[in-house]
């Protein structure tokens, strides 16, 4: 197997905050990678500073074999997609569905919309109603959905999820879950999910990086998740932590 | 047409599940009408606008007399009677007839205005706060500069450079009238650049041209048309006191500002001539006032989901 994604040494600095400090990670093609820590611990920088939203001050990212520059081209928007945290907050207000999933369309110069539009909402489980809503007539589990249609419609073979359920209630958490985990099946997709909840990374990951204050911590397997072969505290700490929520 | 195919129509505009764009764009539309039409006073406000729009255009028609001939021997300076509604001015022309076809005059200034000022503005705001850093402060301290002067002053002095006339009236209203329109621009841009769904844009691949005129300028322009409304008053003012000055619109042309200067010399024994023109800005001024009023309430994305 060949990595569909490396970061090596990746540092992301704020001012003169330094919010990644030396990171470094591989995800291979095809697999799903969890990166799990408390809030401010630089794991959604990480995701941004690969989608190129954040600036990386040294350190290099390289997709599929190709090193990225400072820059990203269209190309690597055909290969590496998101999806972000707040289904509220990432839909354009005033553009309805179809308009959404069109633009991408547009700027990479696909001619065939029509029939694109129809099969991203199929894949994603909207039916060809929800087209021509405005954001606001959705709910937050459509929207996410929407969302991913957007992402996927360029056929990307990386996807970055920031937290793409923690907006949403425990029900549709798991629809929305189970969708990812189809699609990423189907496709033959690469995952790179942010969560701060390990249930969910253990359910979706097959391998994880633990965060804390901008560096890894330890890297870890979800069979060691599941049996608890944890090497650090801050790690066994989040676990315990995230026991506080099981009922005894 | 029928209750029930009135009902089928507006359950078909409110759907849902609109099935085109067209019906998605039309719903949306019909929901804002709503909104608005419901504000009596906004109404009032488009019906004045919409009569000053048939006034314009059926000029020729409504009024009674010439706007610039009048009967030097028999009918100067005549009190508002049967015969001539508003009077008539020092020259003998019946002052109905030219508030009749003044209101062309100020329809033009005002649209002319607006079609400049507001893009420009839109332009330049947007840019500037999309961009930021250099060009961001360059394109505002040029925008801080005009603001710097009085408006009219400005205007005088471009009318003084350009020379008087109604063209140049309505281009040195219109350079002075943009700037607040950019600091509007730039900050509804401020607040949108960093949302997600701008970020998504970026995401695949737009250029920060596209990002500009297809994702953040529709977003500032409902807030842009409220206020270019609400400044038409002020834009009808300032032309009328370019008038008054003498650098607006020249004799014998029927502007109201310039109506009103002529008729400042006999305002305390013959009111109406001054009068009539003041009372027509005042009803148009006005207008504009409440229909931006309504329009804000109607399109302001703050207010409701919409």
């Amino acid at each position: 197997m060949t990595a569909a994604l490396s970061v090596d040494r990746l540092e992301v600095v704020f001012d003169r905050f330094r919010a990644l400090k030396g990171v470094s990670l591989e995800v291979q093609s095809g697999e799903s990678f969890g990166l799990v820590g408390e809030s401010g611990s630089g794991k959604s920088t990480l995701l941004r500073a690969i989608a190129g939203l954040a600036p990386a001050a040294s350190g290099s990212i390289t997709v599929n074999g190709k090193k990225l520059g400072a820059r990203r081209d269209k190309a690597f928007y055909r290969e590496v997609q998101m999806v972000f945290q707040d289904p509220y907050g990432s839909l354009h207000p005033r553009q309805t569905v179809d308009r959404l999933l069109q633009e991408p369309l547009a700027i990479h110069g696909f001619g065939d919309g029509e029939k694109r539009i129809q099969r991203a909402l199929d894949e994603v489980g909207l039916g060809t109603g929800f087209r021509f809503r405005y954001s606001h007539q959705l709910s937050g589990g459509q929207r996410q959905r929407v969302a991913i249609a957007r992402a996927l419609i360029l056929e990307p073979s990386i996807l970055l999820l920031d937290e793409p359920t923690s907006a949403l209630d425990a029900s549709v958490q798991a629809e929305v879950l189970n969708l990812l985990e189809e699609i990423r099946r189907r496709r033959k997709l690469t995952f790179l999910m942010v969560s701060h909840d390990l249930a969910i990374i253990t359910h979706m990951c097959q391998r994880l990086m633990v965060m804390q204050n901008g560096e890894a911590v330890e890297h870890l397997t979800a069979g060691d998740l599941i049996e608890r072969r944890v090497s650090k505290d801050y790690t066994r700490n989040l676990l315990r932590a995230s026991e506080g929520f099981v009922r005894a | 047409m029928s209750a029930e195919a009135i009902q089928s129509r507006r359950d078909w505009l409110l759907s849902e599940r609109p099935a085109s764009r067209m019906q998605a764009r039309l719903g949306r539309a019909y929901v804002a009408w709503r909104r608005f039409s419901a504000n009596r006073l906004a109404f009032l406000g488009l019906l004045i606008l919409i009569a000053l729009l048939v006034v314009a255009a059926f000029a020729d028609v409504l009024a009674p007399y010439s706007p610039t001939f009048g009967d030097l021997k028999g009918s100067r300076l005549l009190a508002p009677s049967a015969e001539h509604w508003f009077g008539t001015d020092d020259l003998g022309r019946d002052i109905l007839s030219r508030v009749i076809f003044g209101s062309r005059w100020t329809l033009y200034v005002v649209i002319l205005v607006a079609v400049i000022a507001a893009p420009i503005g839109l332009l330049v705001g947007t840019v500037a706060g999309y961009a930021g850093g250099w060009i961001d402060a360059i394109l505002m301290r040029i925008t801080d500069i005009f603001l710097a002067f009085p408006k009219l002053i400005l205007a005088l002095a471009f009318v003084a450079a350009l020379g008087p006339g109604i063209e140049n009236a309505v281009l040195a209203i219109a350079i002075t009238s943009w700037p607040p329109y950019a600091r509007i621009a730039r900050a509804e841009t401020l607040t949108v650049r960093n949302s997600d769904y701008i970020k998504a844009v970026q995401l695949m691949g737009a250029s920060p041209f596209r990002i500009v005129l297809r994702h953040i300028m529709p977003l500032c322009i409902s807030s842009l048309i409220v206020r270019v409304t609400l400044d038409m008053a002020g834009i009808i003012l300032t032309a009328a006191g370019l008038g008054f000055l003498g650098l607006g619109a020249q004799p014998p042309l029927p502007e109201w500002g310039a109506m009103i200067a002529s008729g400042r010399r006999f305002v305390l024994d013959q009111w109406w001539v001054a009068g009539a023109p003041g009372f027509a800005i005042l009803i148009v001024s006005l207008g504009f006032n409440l229909l931006g009023d309504g329009l804000r309430d109607a399109l302001d994305p703050r207010s409701g989901d919409q």
